[in-house]
C-alpha cells in the first residue's frame, strides 16, 4: 500500500458508536414558544424564578440573530422544527438504584463500555449520566456529601438546593449573552450541578456521560459549577453519540466559578457522531463554555479532546477577575472527512499578575476543516498579566485545512503576551521511516498524531489520557482500537 | 558454494519519468561489506530506496532476489521484518513520540511479525542501553522525541544504534557519513564496525572515500548513471579519491572531495 493511499484508507473509517437505544420518550411538541418553554419549566416542577429566567431568555432571543462569523458552513437550522425536551420515560416507577434503571439503558452504557457498577467498584469515579435530557443515575453522592459537596442533575439542583442556583446561574454565562446560549437559557432541560464547599478538596474525580438519543431532539444541557474559597474540583465530561441521518443540534452551557484560592480543572472527550464520509449528519456541537477566577489566585483549566461533531464550534475561556489567578486551555482538535472545527479560547485579564497558557493542537484530515480562534485580552486594571500561546496544527493528506486566527488586545504597558503557531504536514517521509524500521502505517499514522498532542494528553487525568490516545487513532481509522 | 544474501539483476528503477537505475547487477554475500560510490545523481541514494521499498520508485525491470526470494514483492515492513534496515541520509524527526517508544514498538511489531515474545518495557530499557554505548549516545536521548532537535552527527548515531537493536540481516547505510564532523565520523564507524558479523551484510553508500577509511569494505562499487562502471576490492576507492569521478566513461568531472553539502 502506497503511503498517499493508506493516508485515504486510513482517514476513511466508520463511526464505532453508532446504534439507537429504543426507550421510550417523553417528549413536548415540536417547535419552540413561550407555551413550550413554560411546559418544560412545568415538566420539571420548576420554581417560578427558574420559569421567569427561562421567559426573560426567550423574548431576548427572538430579537437575536443567529452568529455568521465563524468559519464553518450548515444549511439554515429550522428552529420550529426541533423537539425541545425529551425524556426517558421509567417502565413503571423512577429508578431507586442503579439496578432499576432501564435494562435498555444500561446495555448502551455497555456497548460504550461504561459499565457503571464496574466503574463505581474499580474507577472510584462518580458517574451522573445524562441520557437524552434527564439524569437517570447518579452514583457516589452520599460518600460526596460527607464532604459537603454536591454533585447532582440540574434539576435536582433546582428542587433541592434553589439558592444556590438562583445566585450562580447566568453569573459567568448571562442569558442574554449569545445567540445560542441564549436559546440554552430558555429551553435547557438537564445537566449537572456541582458545589465545592469551603477547603474541600473533592474526593474524587467526577464525571458525567452524555448521550444524545430521541431522534431531532435538541440537546440544550447546562453545567454549573462553584468552587468556593480553597476548594478545588477535576471535572471529567466524555460522550459518544449514535447514528443518525438528521443532523442534531447541541448547544450546551458550562458555567464555572472559582473563588478565591479555588482550582477547577474541567476535562472534556467529546465524541459525538460526526456524519458519514460525505458529511451527512453529524451533530452540529455550538457550545458556551467559560469561567470566572472570579477569587485570588484562584484557577481555572479547560482541557479538551474533540474527535467527534459535524461541526465543532466553542471556545471554553477564562475570565481572569481575582489578582493571581491563572487559566488554562489544553487542546486536542481532530476534523476528518467533512468535519469542520472552529474553536479555541478567551482569556481576558482583569486582576493584576493574571496568568494564561493557551495550547492549542488541531488535526485534520480527509476534507476536515480546523480554525483556532483565540482572543487574549489584557485589561487596563491588569498590570504585570501573562499569556502564553502555542498553536500547531498537523495535515494529513492534501484536502484539508487548517487555519489560526489569534486576536490580542493589550491595555497595559506592563504585561507581556506571546503567540507561537507551526503548521506541519504527516510527510510520506515520515511514514516510510516507521514502516522501514518494521511499524505498520496505520500504526505509524496513530503514533505520529499521538505524539503531535502529547503536550495536552499529560494535562489530562490517567484514565482520560488513555482513552483519548485510543479516541484519537479510532477516529483515524477503523482497525487499531 | 551457498547463495549469496542479496542478488540484484539488470535492475531499473525510475522516478516519475525519469529513469535512474539502468540494470545494476550486484551479489552480497552474508558476513560481507560492499562500499557503493559514485557522483551525485549516479543513483546511489535511489539504489537504496528501492531495496527499503520506497514507493517512490518504480522498478520497470529485473529483479532482487533476498535470501533466495522476491524482495520487492514485500512491503516495506515486511521487508524489516525479513531483516532488511536502511539507515537514512536525512533520519525524520516525530516530535512528541519517544526515542526508545519509537524503538520498542519497532522491535516489537517486528519480534510480533516473526512470532517471537514482544519485550516489556523494562526488558527493552536494559537491552536499549546497553547498545547505546556501541555508538557512545548518553542516558539523555532516552528522554527526547525521534530525531527532533537533533545535530547531524546525534541523528546518524542514532541510526546506528537503531542498527544495533534491530539487528539486521543487511543493512544499508545511505550516506551515513554525510554532514559528519571527524569525530562523530569515528564514533558512527566504530559503532558499524562493532556490529559487522558473519550472518550480517552491509551496503555502505558513500560519496567519498574518507569513510571507507573507517569501515573497511569487502568490495567497491562506482556507479555511474545508474550502472555499475567498475568494481574491485578497497584499492579502488583509493584510486577514485586520488583522480575523481572524471574516469567514470560520460562523467562531468568531478573532484572528490570537493563538493560542498
Amino acid at each position: 500500500m502506497s503511503a498517499p493511499e493508506t493516508l485515504h484508507d486510513l482517514t476513511s473509517r466508520q463511526y464505532k458508536y453508532g446504534f439507537v437505544t429504543d426507550i421510550e420518550a417523553d417528549a413536548v411538541p415540536r417547535g419552540l414558544n413561550e407555551d413550550i418553554v413554560r411546559l418544560i419549566s412545568v415538566k420539571k416542577k420548576e420554581p417560578a424564578f427558574m420559569l421567569e429566567w427561562r421567559l426573560r431568555a426567550f423574548r431576548h432571543w427572538l430579537t437575536m440573530k443567529e452568529p455568521r462569523w465563524q468559519n464553518v458552513h450548515y444549511p439554515p437550522i429550522d428552529y420550529q422544527d426541533i423537539v425541545y425536551y425529551s425524556a426517558p420515560k421509567p417502565k413503571g416507577g423512577g429508578p431507586k438504584s442503579l439496578d432499576e434503571v432501564d435494562p435498555e439503558l444500561r446495555r448502551t452504557f455497555d456497548k460504550l463500555g461504561i459499565p457503571l457498577l464496574e466503574q463505581q467498584r474499580l474507577a472510584g469515579v462518580a458517574v451522573d449520566a445524562v441520557f437524552d435530557s434527564v439524569s437517570v443515575a447518579t452514583t457516589f453522592k452520599e460518600k460526596l456529601a460527607k464532604v459537603g459537596v454536591i454533585f447532582c442533575s440540574f434539576s435536582e439542583a433546582v428542587q433541592n438546593h434553589p439558592e444556590l442556583v438562583r445566585k450562580y446561574l447566568g453569573s459567568v454565562v448571562p442569558y442574554s449573552d449569545n445567540f445560542f446560549a441564549t436559546l440554552n437559557s430558555a429551553v435547557f432541560s438537564d445537566g449537572s450541578f456541582c458545589f465545592i464547599p469551603k477547603g474541600v478538596r473533592c474526593p474524587m474525580e467526577l464525571s458525567t456521560y452524555f448521550r444524545i438519543n430521541a431522534e431531532n431532539t435538541g440537546q440544550f444541557e447546562r453545567t454549573l459549577i462553584v468552587a468556593e474559597e480553597g476548594s478545588s474540583v477535576s471535572y471529567l465530561e466524555g460522550c459518544t453519540a449514535p447514528m443518525r441521518d438528521k443532523n442534531q443540534l447541541h448547544a450546551a452551557v458550562v458555567e464555572l466559578v472559582a473563588l478565591d484560592n479555588a482550582q477547577i480543572k474541567y476535562s472534556t472527550v467529546q465524541n459525538w457522531y460526526p456524519g458519514d464520509a460525505e458529511g451527512r449528519g453529524g451533530i452540529f456541537n455550538f457550545v458556551t463554555k467559560r469561567g470566572a477566577c472570579r477569587g485570588k489566585a484562584s484557577k481555572i483549566s479547560w482541557t479538551q479532546v474533540e474527535t467527534g461533531s459535524a461541526i465543532t464550534w466553542k471556545y471554553p475561556s477564562v475570565i481572569l477577575q481575582g489578582d493571581d489567578s491563572v487559566g488554562e486551555f489544553h487542546s486536542v482538535a481532530l476534523t476528518n472527512n467533512r468535519q469542520q472545527a472552529d474553536t479555541g479560547t478567551k482569556m481576558i485579564h482583569i486582576g493584576k499578575n493574571t496568568r494564561s497558557t493557551i495550547l492549542s493542537k488541531g488535526i485534520s484530515a480527509g476534507r476536515g476543516q480546523n480554525t483556532y480562534r483565540g482572543l487574549v485580552k489584557i485589561q487596563k486594571s491588569a498590570a504585570g498579566a501573562r499569556n502564553y500561546t502555542q498553536c500547531d496544527s498537523l495535515l494529513l493528506g492534501s484536502r484539508c485545512g487548517a487555519h489560526t486566527m489569534p486576536y490580542i488586545e493589550v491595555k497595559n504597558r506592563s504585561s507581556k503576551v506571546e503567540h507561537e503557531a507551526s503548521t506541519s504536514k504527516i510527510g510520506e517521509d515520515q511514514l516510510f521511516y516507521c514502516m522501514q524500521r518494521g511499524i505498520s502505517a496505520e500504526d505509524a499514522v496513530s503514533m505520529i498524531v499521538n505524539g503531535f498532542c502529547r503536550q495536552v494528553f499529560q494535562k489530562l487525568p490517567m484514565e482520560f489520557a488513555v482513552e483519548a490516545q485510543k479516541l484519537l487513532s479510532v477516529s483515524l481509522e477503523g482497525s487499531i482500537a | 558454494m551457498t547463495a549469496p544474501l542479496l542478488r540484484i539483476r539488470n535492475l531499473h528503477a525510475r522516478v516519475a519519468d525519469r529513469e535512474i537505475l539502468r540494470g545494476i547487477d550486484l551479489e552480497v554475500g552474508a558476513g560481507e561489506v560492499h562500499a557503493i560510490m559514485g557522483p551525485n545523481g549516479s543513483g546511489k541514494s535511489t539504489l537504496a530506496q528501492v531495496l527499503a521499498g520506497r514507493e517512490t520508485y518504480q522498478v520497470t525491470e529485473g529483479e532482487v532476489l533476498y535470501q533466495g526470494k522476491d524482495l520487492l514483492a514485500l512491503s516495506p515492513e515486511e521487508r524489516a521484518v525479513a531483516g532488511v534496515f536502511m539507515a537514512f541520509q536525512y533520519p525524520v524527526e516525530i516530535p512528541g513520540v519517544g526515542n526508545l517508544y519509537f524503538l520498542r514498538t519497532a522491535l516489537n511489531a517486528i519480534r510480533k511479525r516473526r512470532g517471537e515474545e514482544e519485550l516489556d518495557a523494562m526488558d527493552f530499557l536494559a537491552f536499549a542501553k546497553e547498545r547505546m554505548k556501541l555508538v557512545a549516545m548518553d542516558e539523555s536521548f532516552i528522554g527526547r522525541s525521534v530525531n527532533e532537535g537533533f545535530s547531524g552527527g546525534e541523528k546518524k548515531r542514532n541510526e546506528i544504534f537503531q542498527m544495533a537493536v534491530l539487528d539486521p540481516l543487511l543493512a544499508i547505510l545511505d550516506e551515513t557519513d554525510s554532514g559528519l564532523d571527524i569525530d562523530a565520523l569515528r564514533i558512527v564507524a566504530s559503532g558499524v564496525n562493532s556490529l559487522r558479523s558473519p550472518d550480517r551484510a552491509m551496503i555502505v553508500i558513500t560519496h567519498y572515500q574518507r569513510l571507507l577509511d573507517y569501515i573497511v569494505p569487502d568490495r567497491v562499487h562506482v556507479l555511474g548513471s545508474g550502472r555499475i562502471v567498475r568494481s574491485g576490492d578497497r584499492r579502488l576507492a583509493v584510486e577514485l579519491e586520488e583522480n575523481g569521478y572524471a574516469l567514470i566513461e560520460g562523467e562531468p568531472p568531478v573532484r572528490s572531495g570537493g563538493e560542498v553539502r
